[in-house]
């Protein structure tokens, strides 16, 4: 097992490069100026000196290979950089915020795999009946439509009709300090929202994978022993279609980190979504590229982690890195 | 006016503050914008028109825009030269964290924004500062390289204290996240992309401010902000007009701004260098359909680039253009001809601004009916900016405070096609005249005079079709007391909105 990680960190190093230099490719093929978004309105009134001022303190005009490796230098020594959209220290920002993204990310992605396991093995065991025919018409409904749309619809509803749940914020926009049950209040529906949004995908998959495991040998066997339903239905159809399960929740992280970059602003919340959309428009790059390694390694880690869940769920699976 | 001379006396520190202040102590505004500064120091863009509420400038300005005293003792003097600017200080006042202010404070403040090294976007605005001094404590002198009129106007940049940030690199201080002012309030907190917690400075110089605290929600998004207005949690939000409308409890505000829009025209284009078509142009728009349509009523018409609410203001009116005598001929379609050229030009405009874009179409169908062809194209700023010379454009501009802020480098025949400064490329002697008279003469009636004539020749000339101003909607919580709109510039945020004086604001 400490062989494959081992071996895991070693690919992932040069995955990481080319993904920084990508970064960086990209900012240089863009055409917006960070000093002028920077300086937003004042830009129309200032003078070309003043902004050339301003790119030669970033050292932004210099060539590219002499930006990426201060850039790749100063990451070694713990630095990230500079944000200009933030004026902060790009760590500082990130300090700031990914907490928060990460409480959202981390609660619905609870909510969505125990309700999706459930909801998608129930409708699996009952096919074609109201619930499974139901569920499905619900999931591709949610599927086509836009996570902010959902999201305005909620406050709508839950927020200005029924008056049950703020409308956006971390906290109450009043408070003094950030309490438990605050926080909690206002997570409940952007999190609702970004599990309902991204639902579909794994309730679909897993109500499919149930639904063919159950036509299998092992559970037809289990049945014909005498089994009660529910043992067949979670301790035998169910395991067996975990398995791809696993893989589809790794490989589905990426989307559930661009959901929350919607929810977040919709919500309000100061979360890294809203800030990389901030990060965007400002050509912010050293923001962006700390951004994306993050999320880089943070999806070759679920990958990671996928992989070893597999081999422990599966005594015939056998990686070798 | 009760309202406004109450105003006036808490800036100018004669009110008695617990007679205000008694009655709502431990009362908290809330009030919630999209625009979240990205620092809070002034040095490098924060609040430099004023109304920053943390800090103060030198002077300051009333509900109508008048310069009054603020950390000077009285309206600095200027020399007889006009170049050479003193100002004494107001004695007694001290910065949040308790140090005394003094002219070492408003000379790092200054000498920091003409600093290279700072990344500071107002130098361009100081371009006329050759440096300050401080020959006492209490005295600020301000050498000018060349006479400039409003250069007081210019003085209302917040002054930070120099001993927060001597020695360090103003840029990534952390003084830019949680900064000291001499001004009503001092921060508690401030969490980017959430709010801005602001207590009371119970010290201040102008009074004890008539509330305890403000909170600034950012939400960034229109319809996100007007649904949590709704949901009751502000009691004062900047809407979008068409949002802006009034839920029970609240009330609607329009602030008239001098925030104009209108359409550039280059001088090098054959069809829109001709004086003919533009004047046909600026006669063919239909200036309160706009208003009415485009802007759901939150506007003014706009004939040009001085407000009518400013002091300079003269009113122009377009005239009536015969193009059949101009030599532009009616051809089958309906489109204008003048030898071989057809009327017609492109009309750029940035594809994320749905405003300008709607401005765009609508001059593209009353042109039509002057049988001019108007073809609108939605482009990002970078692909704008390397055809500004030759084809129109949707700007937007516009200062309250004076007329050679915006105007001197915008029509100045010397800015020519430098960038956004006067991208068509429009020439003209008078005007330059006018333009270079208004700065070099401290003389108001001699500047009224030099900017009338300035807006006469605009009109004549029309190098652009001014379409509107925008009027900025607030809703605000009835039972607020206090609220006093004043004209507002283009940028208006947590500094320079409807609640630049919530210092003095109370419940009912």
């Amino acid at each position: 097992m400490i062989r494959v990680i081992l071996r895991r960190l070693a690919f992932a190093l040069p995955v990481l490069m080319a993904t920084s230099i990508g970064m960086f490719l990209l900012g240089a093929a863009s055409p917006m100026d960070p000093a002028r978004q920077y300086a937003g309105a004042a830009a129309f009134t200032m003078s070309e000196e003043n902004l050339h001022q301003i790119r030669d303190n970033w050292g932004v005009d210099d060539p590219l290979h002499e930006q990426y490796l201060r850039w790749a230098g100063n990451l070694l020594q713990g630095d990230l950089g500079w944000s200009t959209s933030r004026h902060q220290a790009v760590g500082e920002v990130i300090a700031g915020r990914a907490g928060w993204t990460l409480l959202l990310i981390g609660l619905t992605l609870v909510v969505v795999l125990i309700g999706s396991l459930v909801a998608g093995t129930i409708a699996a065991y009952r096919r074609g009946g109201l619930l499974d025919r139901g569920v499905r018409a619900a999931a591709y409904a949610v599927q086509s439509m836009p996570s902010f749309w959902l999201a305005l619809a909620a406050i709508a509803v839950f927020s200005l009709g029924l008056g049950w749940f703020p409308a956006g914020g971390l906290t109450d926009v009043r408070a003094t300090s950030v309490t438990f049950a605050d926080v909690a209040h206002h997570l409940v529906l952007p999190v609702t929202v970004l599990a309902i949004s991204q639902a579909p995908w794994f309730l679909l998959f897993v109500r499919d994978s149930v639904a063919e495991s159950l036509r299998e040998d092992h559970v037809l066997a289990a049945r014909a022993r005498g089994l009660a339903g529910r043992t067949v239905l979670f301790g035998h159809a169910l395991r067996t279609a975990l398995l791809p399960f696993l893989t589809l929740v790794g490989t589905h992280l990426p989307e559930l980190v661009g959901g929350s970059v919607l929810v977040e602003t919709v919500f309000s919340l100061p979360g890294l979504g809203a800030v990389s959309v901030h990060a965007a428009l400002g050509s912010d790059f050293p923001l962006l590229a700390a951004i994306t390694l993050i999320t880089t390694a943070v999806v070759l880690t679920a990958n990671l982690f996928t992989d070893l869940a597999y081999t422990a769920a599966d005594p015939r699976v056998r990686i070798d890195g | 006016m009760g309202t406004a001379a109450a105003v006036l006396l808490a800036l100018t520190a004669c009110s008695n503050p617990d007679a205000t202040g008694s009655t709502s102590a431990g009362n908290t505004f809330v009030v919630a914008t999209s625009g979240e500064p990205d620092t809070l120091n002034p040095v490098l863009g924060y609040g430099t028109d004023g109304a920053a509420l943390i800090f103060d400038g030198l002077v300051a300005r009333d509900a109508s825009n008048t310069l009054i005293p603020a950390l000077a003792a009285e309206l600095p003097a200027v020399s007889g030269d006009g170049r050479t600017i003193t100002a004494k200080l107001r004695s007694g006042v001290t910065f949040h964290d308790g140090t005394p202010l003094t002219a070492g404070d408003v000379v790092f403040t200054y000498t920091s924004v003409l600093d290279p090294k700072v990344d500071s976007t107002l130098r361009s605005d100081l371009d006329m500062l050759a440096g300050v001094t401080a020959p006492d404590p209490s005295t600020v002198v301000f050498a000018l390289k060349y006479a400039y009129a409003p250069f007081l106007q210019r003085l209302t940049l917040g002054i930070v204290p120099a001993g927060a940030l001597e020695g360090q690199d103003v840029n990534k201080a952390g003084f830019n996240q949680k900064p000291v002012g001499t001004g009503p309030y001092r921060v508690t907190s401030w969490t980017p992309g959430d709010r801005l917690v602001l207590a009371a400075n119970d010290t201040y110089w102008g009074g004890k401010p008539a509330n305890s605290g403000v909170i600034v929600a950012f939400v960034a998004d229109d319809n996100v902000r007007a649904q949590r207005a709704r949901a009751g949690e502000f009691d004062a939000v900047e809407l979008a007009p068409k949002l802006a409308t009034a839920f029970s409890g609240f009330t609607v505000h329009r602030v008239p701004t001098a925030d104009y829009r209108g359409v550039m025209l280059p001088m090098g284009d054959p069809v829109t260098g001709d004086v003919a078509i533009r004047k046909a142009l600026d006669a063919a728009v239909d200036r309160q359909a706009m208003v009415t349509g485009v802007l759901a009523g939150a506007g003014d018409p706009a004939y040009g680039p001085v407000p009518p609410t400013s002091a300079f203001y003269t009113a122009t009116e377009p005239a009536p253009v015969n193009l059949d005598e101009a030599g532009w001929v009616a051809g089958g379609d309906g489109i204008r001809a003048k030898n071989g050229q057809r009327a017609e030009f492109s009309l750029m405009y940035p594809a994320t601004d749905s405003l300008r874009k709607e401005l765009a179409l609508a001059v593209t169908a009353d042109a039509r009916k002057a049988g001019i062809e108007v073809k609108p194209e939605g482009l990002t700023w970078d692909a704008i900016e390397p055809r500004m010379g030759d084809d129109a454009l949707i700007m937007g501009w516009g200062t309250p405070y004076d007329p050679d802020f915006v105007s001197y480098k915008l029509f100045g025949g010397q800015f020519a096609g430098q960038g956004f400064f006067n991208p068509g490329s429009y020439r003209s002697e008078i005007v330059d005249k006018a333009l270079q008279d208004g700065r070099d003469n401290a003389d108001t009636e001699r500047r009224k005079a030099a900017y009338a004539t300035f807006q006469q020749q605009l009109a004549a000339d029309a190098p652009w079709v001014f379409l509107t101003y925008l009027q900025h909607t607030y809703v605000v919580r009835d039972d607020v007391a206090g609220v006093t709109p004043r004209v507002e510039a283009h940028e208006h945020d947590v500094a320079n909105s409807l609640w630049w004086n919530i210092h003095t604001w109370t419940r009912k």
